[in-house]
């Protein structure tokens, strides 16, 4: 079969660099939870269990290799979480940080937001490059020079450094959320962004930071009624009135922000009737979206559930546009996935730049794509076997039943520990970031 | 593994028993149906779920999501369980069964400080099966405090540590007292109810039941008592009764001495007398532990 799924069915894909710790000792910090590339595709940050922020820049392309695409290289390191302790509630609060997000860059430093269950940062990371020198009143080292001694003036100059990276909290937005946060979203006004727990979802001003407006409340006046929890969100990339959110029983939510200021009636709600040939009592979990993301074009959004991922047509509440199956062969396997607590895994989805093709996670380091035009899809591995540099990456196959092929792997030979729920593609090139448990896998397409 | 659109065997078979209490007497019948692979599966499944449920991790707040999911499949087999009669005839089989194995069923979270606090509160500790026999309501989900009155019977409310902890779904029944030593069965904070807890008849209903009913053992086989409640004098029960009870745990002493670090070891001790006046003079074993922390607070101060 020539080529594999992904912007045509000529893309190949090919080991890039991998990064994080080689040995299988996982340190628990060092667990990734979150990958996002930023607007330009220049940096791509990363975020771990243990409340650290990594940023990776790529190279410019160096004249001598115009075939090679510039490698990404640590950027800056900084925590920008640690753990808390609610005295009150005697209870931990964990500093993994769950999103991170860009804002568009605007001047030369750079802004994202992180946040943790409770807690929403902004951090600015900018470079330092120059340094002034030639002070009247101080020395070099920063001692003060003996008034005395001082007999001419001079104006300090600004010489050359080395390149210093420097992050640093600008804001905090603290104590608006009583549940787990999920989910932050930037508006496309660049002033605004919105954070969702498990019941809320409010509304910032990038500039305001003891303020916050709750726009949708789904928590019942009696907690015992609870059934149903929100578990993503997102604003719409062209609209800056739009919003989504999802919940644990499948649905989407698309709410205008001019209707009213309290967001509880939803505009549309996307739903797909449940297929009753399917039913179990473990529709409802798989049917629980772990992730929505709007195309690039605003027209569509997609949504990840346990065993698949959905299109939808915002113009189209009915029933999704298309459906890809991600791993049907584990729909045998739940009440074992339920028992392991694998059911529960929230994996991501993104789109590529372009909106041709979507990819996502899955078990076993696998992760598939799936070309919407040319209706291909591909399932690769994220593996120190197949990481030798510009390797093609080998299609993976999952044998169901019956004869199992060579090069296959049997659906029982998975290994559940090693997934893949956290995967970002660069907004203009064939450069995908995928996470495993502890590394980040950098692939892209041959040239 | 769950038959997808075939007929369950339950609708299959024939009509339920006359009376609950025959089936204690007929476990070839009830052992029959519950053999039936489908509900097999479907109460394992069940089992697994409150497992789940009760497994809430005391120092980090508990997946709200992950647990409404669980809890809905939990109503969800409640539902088919209640439309196909199992239901009825689970909870009226466990009705015989011994308090012991009621008592057991608790949740992980604050088992010791429950177990004073019940004992010392007024009311029987209903627990409550979910939803309902006889109700309509839905479960109690994930909650702040256990409601646990149902049946108005004025029911002991039972705060816990973790406020997302979800609360008990143990089959039970109602009019139950827990006791928590079978051996006193006479306890003066209890009424009406406590001739209930004679341990004679319970034990040997309970070990024929268990014997019979597999699924009363595959039930409370899985909530063994994690932390034994020891037998407590009824009379130092009631003295403690408004304690705080962690201040007997050596480790949460430390912890608070360590948060407070200007409180000398003789603060400490009018701390605790201030809980209750009966505190110090009544116990020796209190006295041994402020002697045992008399000792930590030295090294800790390092006099």
């Amino acid at each position: 079969m020539a080529g594999a799924g992904g912007g045509g069915n000529d893309v190949q894909w090919c080991f890039s660099q991998v990064k994080g710790a080689i040995d299988d000792d996982v340190a628990e910090a060092d667990i990734i939870s979150t990958v996002e590339f930023n607007h330009s595709g220049e940096l791509l940050a990363t975020g771990d269990k243990g409340g650290r922020v990594v940023i990776f820049q790529q190279e410019l392309e160096s004249k001598n290799q115009p075939q090679c695409r510039g490698e990404y290289n640590v950027y800056s390191t900084f925590q920008s979480h640690e753990p808390e302790f609610d005295y009150l509630k005697s209870l931990e609060i964990e500093e993994k940080i769950n999103k991170i997000r860009w804002l568009p860059q605007k001047n030369a430093a750079q802004f994202l937001l992180s946040t943790n269950d409770k807690t929403i940062k902004l951090w600015k990371i900018s470079e330092r490059d120059k340094r002034p020198e030639g002070y009247n009143l101080k020395e070099e080292d920063g001692r003060y020079r003996d008034p005395t001694t001082v007999t001419t003036l001079r104006v300090p100059v600004f010489q050359p450094m080395d390149l210093m990276v420097e992050a640093s909290p600008r804001r905090v937005f603290a104590n608006a959320h009583t549940y787990h946060i999920n989910s932050i979203s930037v508006n496309s006004d660049c002033e605004t962004y919105l954070s969702a727990d498990d019941l809320r979802i409010n509304l910032w001003n990038l500039e305001i930071t003891d303020r916050s407006f709750n726009i949708v409340d789904i928590k019942p006046v009696n907690m015992e009624e609870l059934t149903e929890v929100i578990t993503a969100a997102e604003f719409h990339p062209n609209q800056c009135n739009t919003f989504v959110y999802s919940s644990s029983k499948g649905t989407i939510r698309l709410c205008d922000m001019r209707a009213s200021a309290l967001c509880d009636q939803h505009s549309k709600l996307f739903e797909e009737p449940e297929d009753p040939s399917n039913r179990s009592f473990f529709s409802e979990i798989i049917s629980s979206i772990s992730d929505v993301k709007f195309s690039h074009s605003g027209r569509y959004m997609m949504t990840r559930d346990y065993l698949s991922v959905k299109i939808w047509d915002l113009n189209m509440e009915s029933r999704p546009v298309e459906t890809y199956q991600v791993h049907e062969y584990l729909r045998s396997k739940l009440c074992s996935l339920y028992e392991n607590d694998c059911i529960f895994d929230k994996f991501e989805c993104c789109w590529n730049g372009n909106d041709s093709v979507v990819m996502t996670g899955s078990y076993n380091n696998f992760f598939r794509m799936f070309d919407r035009g040319y209706r291909q899809d591909v399932t690769l591995e994220a593996s120190r076997e197949s990481s030798k540099p510009r390797s093609v990456l080998k299609p993976r196959k999952v044998c169901t039943g019956g004869k199992r092929k060579k090069d296959e792997i049997s659906v029982d030979s998975l290994d559940f520990n090693k997934k893949i729920l956290h995967t970002a593609w660069h907004p203009q090139d064939n450069i995908i970031a995928v996470a495993t448990t502890n590394n980040l896998y950098i692939f892209q397409d041959k040239l | 593994m769950f038959p997808k659109g075939t007929k369950r065997k339950f609708s299959d078979s024939g009509d339920e028993p006359a009376a609950g209490g025959e089936d204690v007497n007929q476990p070839s019948s009830v052992a029959v149906r519950m053999l039936s692979s489908y509900s097999l599966q479907r109460q394992s499944l069940l089992d697994m779920s409150l497992i789940k449920l009760q497994l809430c991790h005391m120092l980090v707040e508990p997946n709200l999501c992950r647990s409404v999911l669980i809890a809905n499949t939990v109503r969800q087999i409640q539902e088919e369980m209640t439309q196909d009669g199992t239901w009825q005839i689970m909870t009226q089989a466990l009705s015989a069964a011994n308090a012991a194995a009621q008592c057991s069923a608790d949740r992980l979270v604050a088992t010791e400080v429950l177990c004073r606090q019940t004992e010392a509160t007024q009311g029987e500790q209903v627990l409550k099966p979910f939803p309902a026999v006889g109700s309509e309501g839905c479960p109690a989900e994930e909650e702040e405090e256990v409601v646990v009155e149902e049946e108005g019977e004025g029911g002991v409310t039972m705060s816990t540590v973790s406020p997302q902890a979800p609360t008990s779904y143990l089959p039970g029944t109602f009019g139950m007292d827990p006791c928590w030593e079978e051996e006193n069965g006479e306890d003066e904070e209890e009424d009406e109810d406590s001739e209930e807890c004679g341990s004679g008849s319970e034990e040997g209903d309970s070990d024929r039941l268990v014997g019979d009913s597999r699924t009363a053992e595959q039930v409370f086989g899985t909530f063994e008592i994690k932390n034994p409640a020891p037998s407590p004098d009824p009379a130092l029960e009631e003295l403690f009764s408004d304690v705080d009870a962690s201040y007997y745990d050596l480790d949460t002493v430390l912890t608070g001495m360590q948060s407070a670090p200007k409180m000398g070891p003789y603060d400490l001790l009018e701390s605790l007398s201030s809980h209750g006046p009966s505190t110090l003079s009544s116990s020796t074993s209190c006295r041994s532990d402020l002697n045992e922390l008399d000792h930590i607070m030295e090294i800790i101060v390092g006099s």
